[in-house]
């Protein structure tokens, strides 16, 4: 029996391997999504700022505010800006046509981006905009080279620009490397307090991209019991006949 | 109870469900000593239906129409009632199908379940992984996401690299000068009729291959050479009860490890629902780094091996052809393998070096796949290729001069 | 193998427990997929209550709005044709609507919230035609002293102005009073009652 573990082990050791790869520089958006308090928050900085130009087209309002925890009629008074009813999705006015216009390609539908980016990722990326007078909206991204998109939180969070650090590659040229972006003018929320902001955004983002998270870890758990109390009684019954086979 | 005997005789006189039953189940002599690697037979056939019943309930649902698909899909996990449970079982069945298929396989490889007289055992077994990659490829276009487009694509165009035919032949799978609407609809009707039919059928006959030689066992012993006064089999169990709970206490087990995924890590760590398959395909925009689905990298890894033209011969089309190749080999296992025992517990040094060997390269092979190609990378995938193929094609010799143990008449528990 | 010494009763528990759990465990597998059949957040919002304007509506005009997908009738009676429901309903299956074909608000004998105004469901209780709405009170060829009402063209079925069904036809219930309310003197709101929302 141990030989058959340890070559069951050999046999899936490279997908453990595999799935610690990946991440590297990225910080941890720590969410948690449990805290309806937080996703209350994250969901109006969303409608507030990401939906003048980002659509969210498979999430349902009334399925936000039952996940959320917040009444019908609130939703309606202080997250749709649409005119949409409470069973519509979350989608924008703005034309993708147009959009491509504005902005060289049309801004993604956001609903599973989190289920794309990775919460980590997003939470770097919207705290890492710096200034960039090179780019058509005067700001660069440190994880999402010649971005976009504009920085829309840029009143929240101040003005950023990066610090740069001479490195030599193999071939003895010299490159300049971004090691980091620092705050030159403050917004009107401190560091600390934007952290947050961007935390209950991702928060939302990440719960969006899969509202069923919740039950179904609440699920799994009542199955796994189950399962185990059937595979007693099944183990019994198998150990109750094999008393045959000598 | 004298009701449900006389319907039985009714039936039994119009169709042979006892006879079945017997054939099959109740009078089926299996060997006594089958161990944990028996389990993934049964357990494949359970993956099947799992798969059948999940994929039966999505068509209902998804729409195989380029501009739908994808939305369909976020529909089912969203709108549907319990409709991602459903597309979560379907999404880690297929996983888990390959990981069934790939330990039965395994199994096979350590006791020469593949050896005479269960050589068409093993055909139709081949078949059946043929199928059921058919299955997959045709599948996971579906989700149209960018992964099921560029694999798509990929894929297809693997079919160009055929000379003289191959242009026409990748235009004619696709029915279209890309991967398009096309496409999804006919790989639609594969994946949920032609290819379920062949499966099911070819589960059938491998499934009657086997109760008609019987199965073989650990030790490689044939249990039908000794037998009682009654002939039966004195190292042989019926099937039904004894394989039938033990294998339900197996199915359970796996239906724990099963329920796991599905309900704690749906996505498998990125491997069974890949990231940017969260993203529609978008035909003018291909993601940073294209790698199949975990069970097919293997294959991959050894189409990007070849990287040198040998002759008149692309690089191209030798990677598709040692890709193709390292499929269609396992077919000839039967009639490769000389030594004079079956099972690993008799045999000797070499066959278990060149075993590890093959399945460490088989694993490399797997994990180079999911990887952008790199210097050392390709030279450690051509490595692999050369290990993989060495096992088959050396076997004749080296099955046949490898030292080996005594095989006992009896099974030993 | 042998049959020697086996526990046959606890053989025989152990075989029950197991169907039973795995019973159960099949039936609540079985679940998901049964319910996955039920309409779904999309139709629950496209079958959400639809508000209709009678600002516009004229005496003896009807309007038709679509709710969950059927055919809801507005009308706006006059004062004849309501003089006229009382005098039929001898000739009626149901006159007083004792059939739950309607909320309790519209159970009176105009059967509707404000008497001139009759909201209904535009399905024969037959078998799920459209009738036509015919409400000049003049001989028809079906009904020689027709004082207006709905004639169903599938299967010759007949409603008064009110939705209440004539005897001798094969519809066997009134027409279905949709739950609805007014938001305002001129707005309907229909799919909702008085009581929710």
């Amino acid at each position: 029996m141990k030989k058959q573990l340890l070559a069951i082990l050999l046999l899936i050791s490279p997908a453990l391997v595999l799935a610690n790869e990946g991440g590297a520089n990225l910080d941890k958006a720590q969410i948690d999504p449990a805290n309806q308090e937080s996703l209350q928050r994250g969901a109006r900085t969303f409608v507030n700022y990401c939906m003048g130009c980002h659509s969210a087209k498979y999430e349902r309002y009334n399925r936000l505010a039952r996940d959320l925890g917040i009444s019908e009629t609130d939703v309606i008074d202080n997250l749709i800006f649409t005119g949409a009813k409470i069973g519509d999705t979350m989608k924008i006015g703005m034309q993708s046509k147009d959009a491509k216009k504005y902005f060289g390609a049309a801004p993604p539908d956001l609903t599973l981006i989190a289920r794309r980016r990775g919460a980590d990722w997003l939470y770097t990326y919207l705290r890492t905009f710096y200034l960039d007078d090179s780019r058509p909206f005067g700001v660069n991204n440190k994880v999402f080279d010649k971005v976009g998109m504009p920085d829309v939180l840029w009143e929240l969070q101040g003005w950023q620009k990066p610090v740069y650090e001479t490195v030599t590659d193999v071939n003895g040229n010299k490159h300049q490397k971004l090691v980091e972006v620092k705050l030159v003018r403050q917004g009107t929320q401190s560091p600390a307090e934007f952290d947050r902001t961007v935390r209950d955004l991702v928060n939302f983002l990440t719960y969006m991209a899969e509202p069923v998270k919740l039950q179904r870890q609440a699920l799994g758990v009542k199955v796994l019991l189950f399962l185990f109390v059937l595979f007693i009684i099944t183990y019994l019954l198998k150990k109750e006949y094999w008393k045959d086979v000598h | 109870m004298g009701m449900l005997v006389n319907l039985r005789d009714w039936i039994d006189a119009r169709f042979p469900l006892t006879k079945m039953w017997d054939e099959h189940l109740a009078k089926y002599y299996a060997p006594k000593n089958f161990n944990f690697w028996y389990f993934f037979g049964s357990l494949a056939l359970m993956v099947l239906v799992i798969q059948i019943i999940s994929g039966i309930f999505l068509t209902m649902n998804y729409k195989p129409d380029a501009t739908q698909a994808f939305g369909s899909v976020e529909y089912i996990m969203r709108d549907v009632d319990w409709g991602w449970l459903i597309r979560y079982i379907h999404s880690t069945g297929a996983s888990a199908f390959f990981i069934v298929v790939y330990l039965h396989m395994f199994r096979g490889l350590l006791y020469g379940s593949y050896r005479g007289p269960r050589e068409l055992i093993w055909l139709f077994g081949m078949m059946i992984f043929l199928a059921l990659m058919a299955e997959a490829f045709f599948g996971y276009l579906l989700p149209w996401g960018q992964m099921s487009y560029w694999g798509a694509q990929v894929i297809t165009s693997l079919f160009g690299a055929i000379p003289v035919i191959g242009d026409d032949l990748a235009l004619w799978i696709r029915g279209d000068y890309v991967i398009s609407d096309v496409t999804l609809n006919r790989f639609f009707a594969l994946h949920v009729i032609a290819v379920p039919l062949a499966l099911i059928a070819l589960v059938i006959v491998h499934i009657l291959a086997l109760h008609e030689v019987g199965s073989n066992n650990p030790d490689g012993v044939e249990i039908k050479k000794t037998k009682d006064e009654n002939g039966i089999p004195l190292d042989g169990i019926p099937f039904h009860p004894y394989y039938t709970v033990k294998d339900i206490v197996g199915v359970v087990v796996f239906l724990m490890f099963f329920s796991t995924v599905i309900f704690f890590v749906p996505e498998g760590g990125g491997y069974f629902l890949e990231q940017p398959n969260f993203e529609p395909a978008n035909p003018l925009k291909t993601p940073e780094h294209i790698a199949p689905v975990w069970y097919f990298t293997p294959y991959y890894a050894m189409l990007r091996a070849v990287t040198f033209d040998i002759g008149p011969l692309t690089a191209k089309f030798l990677g598709v052809i040692v890709m193709g190749g390292s499929v269609v080999i396992f077919f000839f296992l039967p009639w490769l393998d000389k030594s004079p025992v079956k099972s690993i517990r008799y045999r000797g040094p070499i066959y278990k070096t060149m075993l590890t060997l093959f399945v460490i390269a088989f694993l490399t092979l797997g994990w180079l796949g999911t990887k952008p190609p790199t210097e050392l990378r390709t030279l450690m995938a051509q490595i692999g290729t050369v290990v993989y193929f060495a096992f088959f094609l050396a076997m004749p010799f080296y099955s046949r001069m490898d030292k080996t143990k005594p095989v006992p008449d009896r099974v030993t528990g | 193998m042998s049959g020697d010494g086996v526990d046959t009763s606890k053989r025989r528990f152990l075989t029950a427990a197991a169907t039973v759990v795995g019973g159960v465990g099949a039936v609540y597998t079985a679940v998901p997929f049964l319910a996955s059949w039920m309409p779904s957040e999309r139709a629950k919002a496209a079958g959400a209550p639809v508000e209709a304007d009678i600002s516009k509506l004229e005496v003896g005009q009807m309007i038709r709005v679509q709710w969950r997908g059927k055919p809801v009738w507005i009308l706006k009676r006059s004062e004849e044709m309501l003089k006229a429901l009382p005098t039929l309903d001898d000739r009626l299956r149901d006159p007083n609507s004792e059939e739950p074909q309607q909320p309790p608000y519209a159970q009176n004998p105009v059967r509707s919230i404000k008497p001139e105004i009759l909201v209904l469901v535009g399905i024969c209780t037959h078998l799920g035609c459209a009738p036509d709405f015919v409400p000049q009170p003049e001989p028809q060829p079906y009904d020689p002293n027709w004082k207006g009402g709905y004639f169903c063209p599938c299967h010759g079925s007949r409603y008064d102005l009110a939705g209440r069904v004539f005897k001798g036809v094969p519809a066997p219930l009134n027409l279905v009073v949709p739950p609805h309310k007014y938001t305002s003197n001129t707005q309907i709101l229909v799919g909702v009652d008085t009581g929710a929302a």
